[in-house]
């Protein structure tokens, strides 16, 4: 509910309008206002999501039949990496707390910016940097990688495609996400409303307070690796050279200390939005608060404990083996607490079939496949048969897209007259989002039946058998980009000539919606005072305002 | 949130030239580890050393020995997950 008292006495500038040293294109690119950051982020994971989509459609028009059909294999392989590293590492990794966390983060907890701003800006910064590198990397010696997003030893010391300036560019990227980490954890810690306390934090707040700890702890790792690979490449060093008393599975094992956890930095926060997103529409205060916050904790420590299962046919030993599989089986518990209690928090509800909520609901499905697919996978001898096949490529692209991705677009539309104080064409997201929906399982589907046939991930050609599959397959990228894009258009037109939006069009309950549309530069006139926690609907959250 | 003034201490050069001398004996005992054939402690050795060496330099040289409490127990905190991520990575190599 709206605070009136707040909300209409406000009559300032929204921060689209303030003036800074700066005008123009510089205005945004040298702010330290977290909310032109935000946008900064969304601007430029948007650019890179609609190269990594097209990359993804050229890969499926390849695979259409078998032969060649648009391109040679290296060409192919090089695509497949492409479209792998910008997703994974410019996409999905800073994800929803770069854009969302930066704009609502300092909002959510009633302060005026995060606790360190101008490190903020450096953050997106370096994670532009990286991504120029990157781009630079395909254009100069040796060419595209041809290595997979995951850059394994052996292979990415000894081929000749540009791997050393590849994962500098990814290096940096690292940087900007351990700097963003760590500025959550301390606006979090330090800069709290009075009154907020831990527990009366909404809870995308204590997913990013989860991400944050993982980001800190495991990406420095990442960083080491990636470093030892350019050593190796340009002096021979033999960390992963077994000849010179290296181990190739020592790469393995310090890449997915890093990597298995960044899975948990994409999707954790992609829970938080969900967990904001449901008691919205569902009128009701969640379902087992304590529970939903805990669990994203008890997700980032446990979830960094899996790595090994990444290497069940590696050559790792049998003990290893069954102790990774265990834990994996056991960082489903916290994630299904956060399934049931969603489920919990909508039943009895008074359910408005909003946009964002059927985002929502379809993170819940797509994840629960994702998820529940990973169990699957974590039993070990059925992982033997799985091993890099196309049920991976399912697996991977549930989690990630169908949950990751879902939860992005449904924070996209749960805020975006927030952000942009106009409202979209409802009618048309309705149908964005069937579209999108129909298209996503028509292509990832057949992926799942298509692997357990046993069709390897990575292959330039197939068997006549995996036809049918894969041109289900193709045709369901088209039918889901065809949803893509019009979502896209639909809040393309939005931002130019959508309706204005209320200060809060769909009465919810934190401090966002108690703010104006598009937000003051400084958020708040005076630091609210919190008095209850944040999903109490039919009440008033200013209960008092401090100076 | 009170800032306190903060405190410089000057260390005297004794203290910092032993500190060195310190890390370059453990310096040369890893090396001198690293040509002998310790079987199963061969990497457990360095590690420990260089633990020893960056609790030496974090406690003198970057004056986490002048620091209040709750630094020096948050600095555990890195250090047992450290730990365990490396405990769990080499363990592997007893049972292959």
């Amino acid at each position: 509910m709206a605070d009136e008292a707040v909300v209409s006495n406000y009559a300032g500038i929204s921060f689209y309008e303030e003036k800074g040293r700066y005008s123009g294109l510089l205005s945004w690119v040298f702010s330290t206002n977290h909310k032109r950051i935000g946008l900064l982020y969304l601007i430029s994971m948007l650019t890179f999501f609609a190269t990594g989509v097209f990359l993804g459609l050229l890969l499926r028009l390849e695979l259409i039949a078998p032969g060649k059909t648009i391109m040679e294999p290296q060409t192919y392989n090089a695509i497949f990496t492409l479209h792998g590293v910008i997703m994974i590492f410019l996409f999905i990794i800073p994800g929803l707390a770069a854009p969302f966390g930066n704009f609502f983060l300092p909002i959510l907890i009633g302060a005026k910016d995060v606790f360190f701003p101008r490190l903020n800006l450096l953050s997106w910064w370096l994670f532009i940097s990286g991504a120029i590198l990157a781009i630079i990397s395909l254009f100069t010696r040796g060419g595209p990688i041809d290595t997979g997003w995951t850059f394994y030893a052996p292979y990415s010391i000894k081929t000749g495609t540009n791997v050393s300036l590849a994962v500098f560019a990814v290096f940096l990227i690292g940087f900007s996400s351990i700097l963003t980490g760590l500025n959550f954890l301390t606006t979090i810690h330090r800069l709290r409303a009075p009154g907020m306390k831990w527990l009366r934090l909404p809870l995308f707040v204590w997913s990013l307070y989860a991400t944050g700890w993982i980001q800190i702890l495991a990406t420095p790792i990442i960083g080491i690796t990636l470093l030892l690979v350019i050593l190796e490449r340009f002096f021979g060093v033999g960390f992963f050279d077994p000849a010179k008393g290296g181990d190739p599975i020592l790469y393995q094992h310090l890449f997915w200390i890093y990597s298995h956890p960044a899975v948990y930095i994409m999707i954790i926060p992609a829970m938080g939005v969900i967990s904001e997103i449901i008691p919205v529409f569902a009128r009701k205060t969640i379902f087992g608060y304590k529970a939903i916050a805990f669990s994203s904790l008890a997700i980032a420590l446990v979830g960094s404990l899996v790595w090994g299962h990444h290497m069940f046919v590696s050559g790792q030993s049998y003990t290893a083996d069954w102790i990774f599989s265990l834990l994996t089986f056991l960082v489903a518990i916290p994630s299904g607490i956060k399934v049931f209690n969603w489920v919990a928090t909508l039943y009895k509800g008074s359910i408005e079939l909003a946009t964002p909520l059927l985002y929502a609901l379809s993170f819940i499905f797509l994840f629960s496949i994702g998820g529940l697919s990973g169990v699957i996978q974590s039993a070990l001898a059925v992982n033997v048969h799985l091993h890099d096949t196309y049920w991976i490529v399912a697996h991977f692209h549930y989690v990630m897209f169908g949950g990751a991705g879902f939860a992005f677009f449904a924070a996209l539309h749960h805020w975006f007259p927030k952000m942009f104080g106009r409202m979209y064409n409802r009618r048309r997201a309705k149908w964005a989002w069937f579209i999108l929906f129909i298209g996503f399982n028509t292509l990832y589907l057949p992926m799942f039946i298509l692997g357990w046939q046993g069709m390897p991930r990575r292959y330039y050609d197939y068997l006549p058998q995996f036809h049918t599959g894969h041109l289900i397959s193709t045709i369901g990228s088209w039918i889901l980009v065809s949803g893509l894009i019009l979502m896209f258009a639909n809040l393309i037109h939005a931002f130019f000539k959508g309706v204005k939006a209320d200060n809060n069009p769909w009465g919810g309950s934190t401090l966002e919606w108690q703010i104006a549309s598009p937000p003051p530069p400084d958020n708040f006139d005076q630091i609210p005072l919190i008095e209850h926690g944040p999903y109490i609907f039919g009440t008033q959250i200013f209960a008092d305002s401090r100076g | 949130m009170d800032q306190k003034e903060t405190q410089y201490h000057i260390v005297n050069y004794g203290t910092y030239m032993l500190v060195w001398i310190g890390l370059v004996i453990l310096t040369g005992i890893t090396i001198t580890a690293g040509s002998m054939n310790l079987g199963g402690l061969s990497i457990l050795t360095p590690l420990l050393i260089a633990l020893l060496k960056a609790g030496l330099v974090l406690y003198f040289f970057m004056h986490l020995k002048y620091e209040e409490d709750i630094f020096q127990i948050i600095l555990l905190f890195p250090v047992i997950i450290l730990t365990i991520f490396i405990g769990l990575t080499f363990f592997d190599i007893s049972f292959r």
